[in-house]
């Protein structure tokens, strides 16, 4: 019986997989980002350092050897870029992981039980999401480099627990609304008719059904973290230099706008074009994980 | 309806107690503290110190701190900002009329161009137009706030000049030009490029999601007797589809306010708009604790209240729901 279930699930995971890649943007934008991640893990075999001045060509216009330019310091811009699209997507990629972690778990608790733990988690939910975001992140961000502890001067760390700590709303509320629907599902009056406990109906019959859903909108968070990322630290509250980063890359870039404006260019279009592509394989999972998406092609 | 307020008012007070609990955390740990430089100072000795603080009341157990602190922000006394030493209520007085202006002209934009494009692309879907509009939908989504106003800045401040006078085609900072101020049309004049920065994100957003609302409302059956009983098409589209189409829309745009403030944090840092964004982008810089915390308690409050105003505006579009 177990080996039917199993090829069973190869069987969905397959024809997900069959649908998704039918969505071509989708195709083309996972391309996209296994690019840019691969550039940016390999950044090193770039022969520039991001950090190596040279300040006799400081401001050089995109050219054969450097293919983004010099910055004001004379550093190659597409090393920047590369080392900080390294920063840029982990952050993007922690912070989602993180609170769809902790989103699941306001979620399912309440989604689950109902009654008073429904409503106090509820409530909670509804207070931070009248938190103006970026206000208090700024507001975090300069509490806790301030702090003596080691671990909270390490600005990648703060960022992503920051963003995480204020976008677990989202998917807690998600989740919370799939569980009301499912806990009244007959399979899980089976399985607790059965003796299963709570954890158990929980993690192994009603989560596996929101799978679906939750990786929608993890493409959702994580497009949406990339640009909190990038907007702190352009804003100078994010990650800290030396570190590059794209927002952060962005941010010097501004103050040489007279001289070189197309310095603002390279690292804006990365946030773009990486934004743009998580949004495509958003769609393209939505399409996928959708049973009523009439397809044309069989 | 006036019941209904009132209890739609009571359903925030939890809501309310905890932020204003949060927030209260978030003084406490604010680095610093009223008595860092009399600590730093060697002639205040310790026992002073101690006198100030048992003056001050920082002795107190924490719930009566916070009643105090909670009394003193319902009267409207939000502290004194450590740099200017002036209370913070009046700092963020005069700069919420700014922050009004500019998102209010961008949200009047948005929805000036989002709703004919919904409605349009809703109305012959899968046609020319409507794919025109999905694809520049998807590349106004994902273009971030700051690098869209930086390149309007390079476009149109840096680069392409007036022909005639030889001066940037638009002003890039502040509300008015020198010598100009308090003129309206000066100030209109300072708010097209911020306010197309702010607002090409929204268009986007909401553009895309009425389309989608419409699609759906577009397929009941009281649209089929609208069209069975003759009624011309606009009619039927901006009467009967639309009144339905968009109230999920209200809904959106009141759960949406927040980042509509982010939004308008980075236009006003980016075009040194004098608004309450740019004041707590100095402040964060100063590490001005008393204005950062006013002004996030402000910024919820504002949105709150809009919350509650979106749930009135649902009633009076939708007349299915009742207020009992």
């Amino acid at each position: 019986m177990n080996e039917a279930v199993s090829v069973r699930e190869q069987k969905m995971s397959v024809l997900i997989l069959r649908r998704f890649f039918k969505h071509k943007l989708a195709g083309a934008a996972i391309a996209v980002i296994l690019l840019l991640a691969l550039a940016s893990i390999f950044a090193g075999l770039n022969p520039y350092s991001p950090t190596d001045q040279n300040p006799t060509n400081s401001f050089e216009r995109p050219n054969g050897t450097h293919w983004f330019g010099t910055d004001e310091l004379g550093r190659d811009v597409l090393s920047r870029i590369l080392y900080g699209g390294r920063v840029s997507l982990a952050v993007g990629l922690l912070s989602t992981f993180l609170s769809i972690v902790l989103g699941i778990v306001v979620g399912a608790l309440s989604g689950y039980f109902g009654g008073w733990t429904d409503s106090i988690l509820m409530r909670i939910t509804d207070a931070f999401l009248t938190f103006p975001t970026i206000f208090v992140l700024i507001i975090l961000g300069a509490f806790l480099r301030e702090q003596q502890l080691f671990i909270l001067q390490n600005s990648i760390f703060v960022v992503v627990v920051i963003i995480a700590a204020l976008s677990w709303m989202w998917p807690a509320r998600l989740v919370r609304g799939l569980f009301l629907v499912l806990r009244e599902k007959e399979f899980v009056t089976a399985s607790r008719a059965m003796g299963g406990n709570s954890l158990r109906i929980i993690v192994r019959h009603i989560l596996p059904n929101c799978v679906g859903p939750i990786l929608v909108s993890g493409t959702l968070q994580m497009a949406a973290a990339i640009i909190t990322e990038s907007g702190l630290s352009y804003l100078g509250f994010g990650v800290q230099p030396p570190t590059p980063t794209w927002g952060s890359i962005l941010s010097t870039a501004q103050n040489q706008i007279f001289r070189a404006p197309w310095l603002g260019f390279f690292p804006g279009f990365m946030i773009f074009i990486t934004v743009m592509a998580i949004n495509y394989i958003g769609d393209g999972l939505r399409d996928a994980f959708d049973p009523y998406v009439i397809h044309t092609e069989r | 309806m006036g019941t209904y307020a009132l209890r739609r008012i009571l359903q925030t007070i939890p809501i309310l107690f905890i932020i204003s609990i949060l927030l209260f955390i978030m003084v406490r740990s604010a680095p610093g503290g009223p008595l860092t430089a009399a600590r730093r100072n060697p002639n205040i000795s310790k026992e002073q110190i101690e006198a100030i603080e048992e003056k001050l009341g920082l002795n107190d157990p924490l719930p009566v701190q916070y009643g105090r602190w909670l009394g003193d922000m319902l009267n409207g006394n939000l502290g004194e900002s450590i740099k200017f030493r002036r209370p913070v209520s009046d700092m963020i007085g005069e700069r919420i009329p700014n922050t009004l202006a500019l998102v209010g002209a961008a949200f009047f934009v948005t929805l000036l161009l989002a709703i004919p494009i919904g409605i349009w692309s809703a109305r012959k879907p899968y046609s020319m137009f409507d794919y025109a509009m999905t694809t520049i939908t998807f590349i106004g989504q994902a273009i971030p706030v700051y690098w869209l106003g930086l390149g309007l800045i390079v476009v149109f401040y840096v680069i392409l000049k007036n022909p005639f006078t030889g001066d940037p085609l638009f002003p890039v900072g502040g509300m008015n030009s020198r010598g100009m101020e308090g003129d309206p049309l000066d100030t209109l004049w300072h708010l097209v490029l911020p306010v197309t920065a702010l607002s090409l994100g929204w268009i986007a957003w909401y553009s895309r999601f009425l389309r989608s609302s419409m699609l759906d409302v577009l397929h009941e059956d009281y649209i089929r007797t609208a069209r069975a009983k003759g009624l011309v098409e606009r009619w039927v589209y901006y009467k009967h589809a639309l009144r339905n189409a968009i109230l999920p829309l209200i809904t959106l745009i009141a759960l949406d306010l927040p980042s509509l403030f982010a939004g308008a944090l980075f236009v006003e840092t980016i075009f040194s708009w004098p608004g309450m964004g740019r004041l707590f982008w100095d402040a964060a810089k100063g590490r001005d604790y008393p204005v950062l915390l006013g002004v996030v308690m402000i910024t919820a409050v504002l949105i709150i209240v809009c919350n509650i105003l979106a749930d009135l505006a649902y009633g009076w579009f939708d007349p299915q729901v009742k207020y009992e």
